[in-house]
């Protein structure tokens, strides 16, 4: 285990060496610092000056370590936007994120383990095949998409009139087809604070309200994916002989489906969840940007439009420790509860 | 004549077309009704992108042919449309249809180009990092697994962000389609060179690979014209779903702002420009190529199911 331990370590560690490396040829090559300090006015001389004595002439590598030094500190400069430090930026859009992925995460869950188990069990029923014919269309309708029919229906409103209005039948179908709209789709409205940077939208209900209709669109991309994960894993391990035995043991199907079986098929799933942080973090941009919602992903996109190099870089270097951090963990958890993987080589 | 006709269309191996027509493929394509459908459906839309200069009513890229009067009008069953614009007009007073048959062009263009640089990189990966093993697969493999941690969007957002705050934006909406091509194309090699390499680790150890290296052919050789031949239906059946993929990669970047400009829109680009005019209530702007977005997406997934099922490649898990 400890070898294991050992070796996920390293292995973290060379992804977040890559990912500094990259972040920081981005902040080298990219923008000029001197160019945002001082103005137009100011002679070349003095900018010689400065750039000496920011040590901007320096080789590579030791501007580089002087980097890494200072993202060990979590100090990437200042936005040239914001004016204050780019980590103080990124605290306070990432709740607003954490928040919306983690409603997003609740929503899967909720809905892709019993359905999947369902698809699994009876694959043949017309149910199951509604199931499976809505997961293919979810997965074809890119996710910004999504939103903006969300926004149409549910924000905006869609009126059909296909019967005829002046009948009380044919109103009351109308009725049926449209909707009044009014969902809060912009934002994320007033929220309560909690502590430090971290304002939430779970605490009262209007704050709930401005959650639906981004995280439903979230989901819905990822929703499909873990359905049919869920549903191809859980029907190998029903054919699998230890269910066969279990059955013929005389134990009850409910039993076996949902002691037995369950078990071993959310095994791939916790790794395959752990893969799609990264997914869900690169839909979060879309996502943020369709409904404005103040978060990191809305941030990067508009220090992308301003040529906002250090905001870009901190944001690289904060997502992808997230993204370091999650996939380690679901590493070190996955060989924890699965005692087949091998340890010290390449897990299973 | 020494041949018999009768017996050569059936018993003669050598015809490819025979081949085709006895295969499994399109005795089960022939069989399944959906793949029929969305194969008709896929033939149109590509059909239609390619024709578009001939079948469109109007150039969207020529401004002499754009009346800004026109804009925003209606598609034709809704009251105070004009019948000249069947689907009606964009803001910018393009006729919808016409830069929709455009858009679909420049996607579809750009999905198939980044496939096929995906395809490039990745079976070349794929085949050295599984034939030659060692050191070289577990760099490639480590690089693979990394890249694909990060997520192919996220990757392709990252790069072209770069690209946008190197070159700047006029630059970058020149050679859009070429940017987004590579973009998509280095962000999802890692999916092509995992599944090669998993056929090739499969095909490496069959006695078909030892008899080519006992008659002395070189690794170049053997890698290229034994062992590829063998793993291609794995790369045929994931190409489909590539493909959707980069379409959507595409739409998702050209939304964001990376990738077509309005100018020269692709669908997803049209879509974006649209989202704008959505509260004022002029949907149609943004959800009819949504619609065909969907479509075309949609069709190619289902025919990726189906090619799945009826060609039932053993896709390696690793």
């Amino acid at each position: 285990m400890i070898a294991f331990l050992i070796k996920r370590l390293f292995h973290a560690f060379l992804v977040m060496f890559i990912i500094s490396v990259i972040s920081f040829a981005i902040q080298d090559n990219l923008g000029d610092p001197i160019q945002q300090m001082v103005g137009q006015s100011v002679p070349d001389s003095e900018r010689a000056e400065l750039r000496e004595e920011l040590g901007l002439n320096d080789p590579f590598m030791v501007q580089y370590l002087r980097f890494a030094k200072n993202a060990m500190h979590f100090d990437f400069g200042y936005s040239y936007f914001y004016g204050e430090p780019t980590i103080e930026v990124v605290l306070r859009h990432l709740p607003a994120t954490l928040e919306l992925v983690f409603a997003t995460t609740v929503l899967i869950m909720l809905f892709s383990v019993p359905i999947g188990v369902y698809s699994a069990i009876k694959p043949r029923s017309p149910l199951s095949r509604l199931f499976m014919g809505v997961s293919i269309v979810g997965i074809s309708i890119p996710v910004f998409l999504t939103a903006i029919v969300l926004i149409q229906i549910f924000a905006i409103g869609v009126q059909f009139t296909p019967f005829p209005v002046d009948t009380g039948w044919g109103s009351w179908l109308n009725g049926l087809l449209s909707t009044d709209g009014g969902m809060p789709a912009y934002g994320r409205g007033d929220v309560v604070h909690v502590v430090g940077t971290w304002s939430t939208n779970f605490a009262s209900l209007e704050g709930l309200s401005y959650l639906v209709l981004p995280s439903i669109s979230l989901a819905s991309i990822m929703l499909p994916l873990f359905i049919r994960l869920i549903r191809a894993e859980m029907l190998e391990v029903l054919q699998s002989d230890y269910v066969k035995f279990a059955k013929a043991k005389g134990i009850s199907m409910r039993r076996i489906y949902f002691v037995h079986a369950l078990k071993n098929t959310m095994l791939p799933v916790i790794t395959v969840g752990g893969v799609q942080i990264g997914t869900l973090v690169a839909y979060t941009i879309l996502t943020e940007t369709v409904f404005q919602w103040p978060g990191v992903g809305l941030m990067f996109l508009d220090a992308i439009e301003r040529s906002d190099i250090p905001l870009i870089v901190t944001y690289l270097m904060i997502v992808g420790l997230i993204f370091v951090i999650t996939n380690t963990l679901v590493d070190l958890i996955y060989g924890l509860v699965n005692p087949t993987v091998k340890l010290t080589g390449k897990p299973a | 004549m020494t041949i018999a006709p009768t017996s050569s269309s059936t018993t003669s191996p050598s015809s490819r077309w025979a081949r085709f027509r006895s295969s499994y493929l399109l005795y089960s394509f022939k069989r399944d009704w959906i793949a029929q459908v969305c194969f008709a459906v896929f033939v149109l839309l590509v059909a239609a992108a390619i024709l578009a200069p001939w079948l469109a009513s109007m150039n969207p890229y020529d401004l002499a042919q754009i009346r800004i009067l026109d804009s925003e009008l209606p598609p034709f069953w809704i009251d105070g449309s004009d019948p000249q614009y069947l689907l009606g007009t964009d803001a910018q007073g393009r006729d919808l249809l016409s830069t929709i048959l455009y858009g679909a062009r420049v996607s579809l263009i750009i999905g198939f180009g980044a496939v096929m640089l995906q395809a490039l990189l990745g079976v070349t990966f794929g085949l050295l990092a599984g034939y030659l093993g060692g050191r070289v697969d577990a760099f490639l493999m480590r690089m693979a697994d990394i890249q694909l941690s990060f997520s192919t969007l996220m990757v392709a957002i990252i790069v072209g962000a770069v690209i946008k705050a190197t070159f700047g934006g006029a630059v970058y909406s020149e050679y859009a389609v070429f940017i987004l091509v590579l973009i998509i194309g280095l962000a999802e090699w890692p999916q092509y060179a995992r599944t090669v390499r998993a056929s090739v680790l499969a095909e490496r150890s069959k006695e078909y690979v030892d008899a080519a290296r006992v008659m002395g052919f070189r690794a170049k050789r053997i890698m290229f014209r034994h062992i590829l031949p063998n793993t291609l239906s794995p790369i045929f059946v994931i190409s489909t779903v590539q493909i959707a993929n980069a379409i959507i990669s595409e739409a998702a970047l050209s939304f964001l702002g990376l990738g077509m400009p309005e100018t020269q829109p692709s669908l997803g680009s049209l879509i974006k420009s649209g989202f704008d005019y959505l509260q004022s209530g002029s949907w149609w702007i943004t959800l009819i190529p949504g619609a065909v977005l969907i479509v075309l997406v949609l069709v190619i997934n289902l025919l990726g199911d189906w090619l799945r099922d009826v060609m039932n490649p053993r896709l390696y898990k690793g």
